[in-house]
């Protein structure tokens, strides 16, 4: 455990100090990751604003105030591992990652923290921006921000895992830019950042359930807004844990066979 | 003293299947449905030991199956068949008590961190071998002092030299002090400086450690100077495993006699065959058996300032060797 928590500070140390080479990447990337929810802010609110104030229970100032802490969610819980796989296979740097006596997800999440350590400061800034231009409505409560804390880990770590599962595509096929087209769109759809899931139709809001994406991110910017019930707070938490432990076996399994199938066809 | 092998093949194979198609668009859509397969026999049954300590070089010309070889032995690659085992474990299971004792080095693929000083990639490292402190300090210390690392150290390592960059490469690759070390090309791409610092490095960390090292390079230099044994494969099969002496002994019918005359006017056709001709300087082949006599001959017959016999370089035993193994 110790050896493991040794590995991830140096990891994170690497991580940052790597990063941090990359200014003008990191400024790119930021701004990208404020426009995109800023987008869907500024279409709703216009929404709301023509519909007489309020789209699905949610008013002008309401959505200001999902899409802000939507930012802040989607920031934290973010990974980019897949395109990072991809990568490795085609360049067949990953080899050299094989050859080391620890499994390789650690590295990857020890990473994905330290770009949230660089990054934090800058969205959290650009959330306190949005803010003072949106006046968004924010009634937070001590249950809810208490709760928020151990969803927001829990959505990453989800997060985290069906994302790495879903990068192994990258053993077995060439082509997974289109794999990773169609995980973003249902992320997009399914997680609540094109809109909160309480506007979309119904049937899409089944799915949404059944679905990871929802519980990585709508779950705890809602949960945070004080728009949950108790008993769907529960429910939310019910179904992350669930999803950490298929999350984690499809992780263990997914991995076992693409490494058996890399050493199979040749590094 | 243990005598068991540190390494051990057994008839390993390893067969890859590729799927192949004909130029052109017609091919292209056929290929759609159906996929023709074909197998590569990248390794093709090879039998050989490494004893505990012991240096060999492989050898082989491109595509002869070495990195294969490697791959399997060092885990990344799963045999088709044959048995093999190194330190007593089965590679590709990738126990991790197998991986802290071995190392693959590739000379064409870089393991550090490229936008950071190589001591952060060490650093890395030390957490993912799970090093003591006192064994990091101690090994680094010595590899920093064997390869001059000192200046390098805190410098970008996108911003070192080929040679800076191969010797820090090989220092975070032995950090754990791996008892078993592959070597696939280290010397590749380098000025004979840094390969002769990087040859002599390797040997001095073997006597050090008394590590086992595997090592695969296209410069014979490397190989004449470290290795007394060499194992050279082709086509995915064994063609020599034996003392670098005896390989040049095998395969070579032929020795070189340089003669030097006083001018260049005499036919030296006679004696041999002439490889060159220039101010008197003469470089003959003749069978080795035919050596002693026409040495003799040109001795007796001929105003000669100077005679010597020697063996061809070893590239061109070497050439010859992979061109017997083609045939």
């Amino acid at each position: 455990m110790k050896a493991l928590a040794e590995l991830y500070l140096q990891e994170i140390k690497t991580g940052v100090a790597s990063m941090l080479q990359y200014r003008a990447t990191l400024v790119i990337w930021l701004i990208g990751n404020v426009l995109e929810p800023l987008i869907y802010l500024v279409v709703w609110t216009t929404v709301a604003r023509s519909t007489g104030g309020s789209v699905g229970g949610y008013g002008v100032l309401d959505f200001a105030a999902y899409y802000i802490v939507l930012m802040l969610v989607n920031q934290a819980t973010f990974t980019w591992v897949m395109y990072e796989f991809d990568y490795r296979i085609r360049e067949g740097t990953f080899s050299a990652d094989l050859l080391h006596p620890v499994h390789p997800i650690h590295a990857d999440i020890a990473t994905n923290l330290s770009s949230k350590v660089v990054n934090l400061p800058f969205v959290v800034a650009a959330a306190a921006g949005l803010a003072a231009v949106f006046h968004p409505a924010f009634r937070f409560t001590p249950l809810a921000v208490a709760a928020f804390v151990p969803a927001l880990v829990l959505a990453f770590l989800v997060r985290f895992l069906v994302d790495w599962t879903v990068a192994l595509a990258a053993f077995w096929t060439t082509r997974v830019t289109a794999i990773n087209q169609i995980h973003y769109m249902a992320v997009l759809f399914f997680s609540g950042q094109i809109a909160p899931l309480t506007v979309l139709p119904r049937p899409l809001q089944v799915v949404a359930n059944v679905l990871p994406f929802r519980w990585t991110v709508g779950f705890p910017v809602e949960l945070l807004l004080g728009r949950l019930t108790r008993a769907q707070i529960l429910t939310g938490f019910a179904a992350q844990a669930a999803w950490l432990l298929a999350g984690a076996l499809l992780v263990r399994v997914a991995w076992r066979v693409s490494v058996r199938r890399y050493s199979a066809v040749g590094a | 003293m243990d005598t068991a092998p540190t390494i051990r093949l057994r008839d390993l194979r390893k067969t890859y299947r590729v799927t192949e198609r004909e130029p052109g668009l017609r091919a292209a859509l056929a290929s759609l449905v159906h996929r023709r397969k074909s197998e590569v026999r990248a390794v093709d049954g090879i039998t050989f030991d490494l004893a505990p300590g012991e240096i060999v070089g492989f050898l082989g010309p491109n595509g002869a199956g070495k990195t294969t070889t490697l791959k399997m032995l060092s885990g990344l690659l799963h045999p088709t068949s044959g048995e093999l085992s190194v330190l007593g474990y089965v590679p590709w299971k990738r126990d991790r008590a197998f991986l802290r004792r071995i190392t693959l080095v590739m000379g064409q693929r870089n393991q550090l961190i490229w936008d950071i000083p190589a001591a952060d990639s060490f650093e890395l490292n030390r957490a993912i071998y799970r090093i003591p402190p006192a064994d990091y300090r101690r090994t680094l210390d010595e590899l920093v002092a064997l390869l001059e690392l000192e200046p390098l150290l805190r410098k970008p390592v996108r911003n070192l030299s080929l040679g800076e960059r191969m010797k820090c490469e090989i220092a975070a690759a032995l950090l754990h002090s791996p008892a078993v070390v592959f070597l696939d090309e280290p010397t590749i791409g380098l000025d004979v400086t840094m390969q002769r610092r990087i040859r002599t490095f390797i040997a001095e960390y073997r006597r050090r450690h008394g590590a086992t090292v595997l090592l695969t390079s296209h410069y014979m230099a490397d190989v004449e100077a470290l290795c007394k044994r060499v194992i050279v494969i082709h086509h995915g099969q064994l063609l020599f495993d034996g003392e670098l002496a005896a390989l040049v002994q095998k395969f070579t019918a032929d020795k070189t006699i340089v003669v030097q005359l006083k001018d260049c006017a005499a036919d030296m056709g006679a004696y041999g065959e002439v490889l060159s001709c220039q101010d008197g300087r003469t470089t003959l082949r003749v069978p080795k058996a035919d050596t002693a006599r026409v040495t003799g001959r040109i001795l007796a017959e001929l105003p000669v300032v100077d005679l010597t016999v020697e063996d061809p370089p070893i590239e061109e035993v070497i050439e010859r060797v992979f061109a017997q193994g083609a045939a």
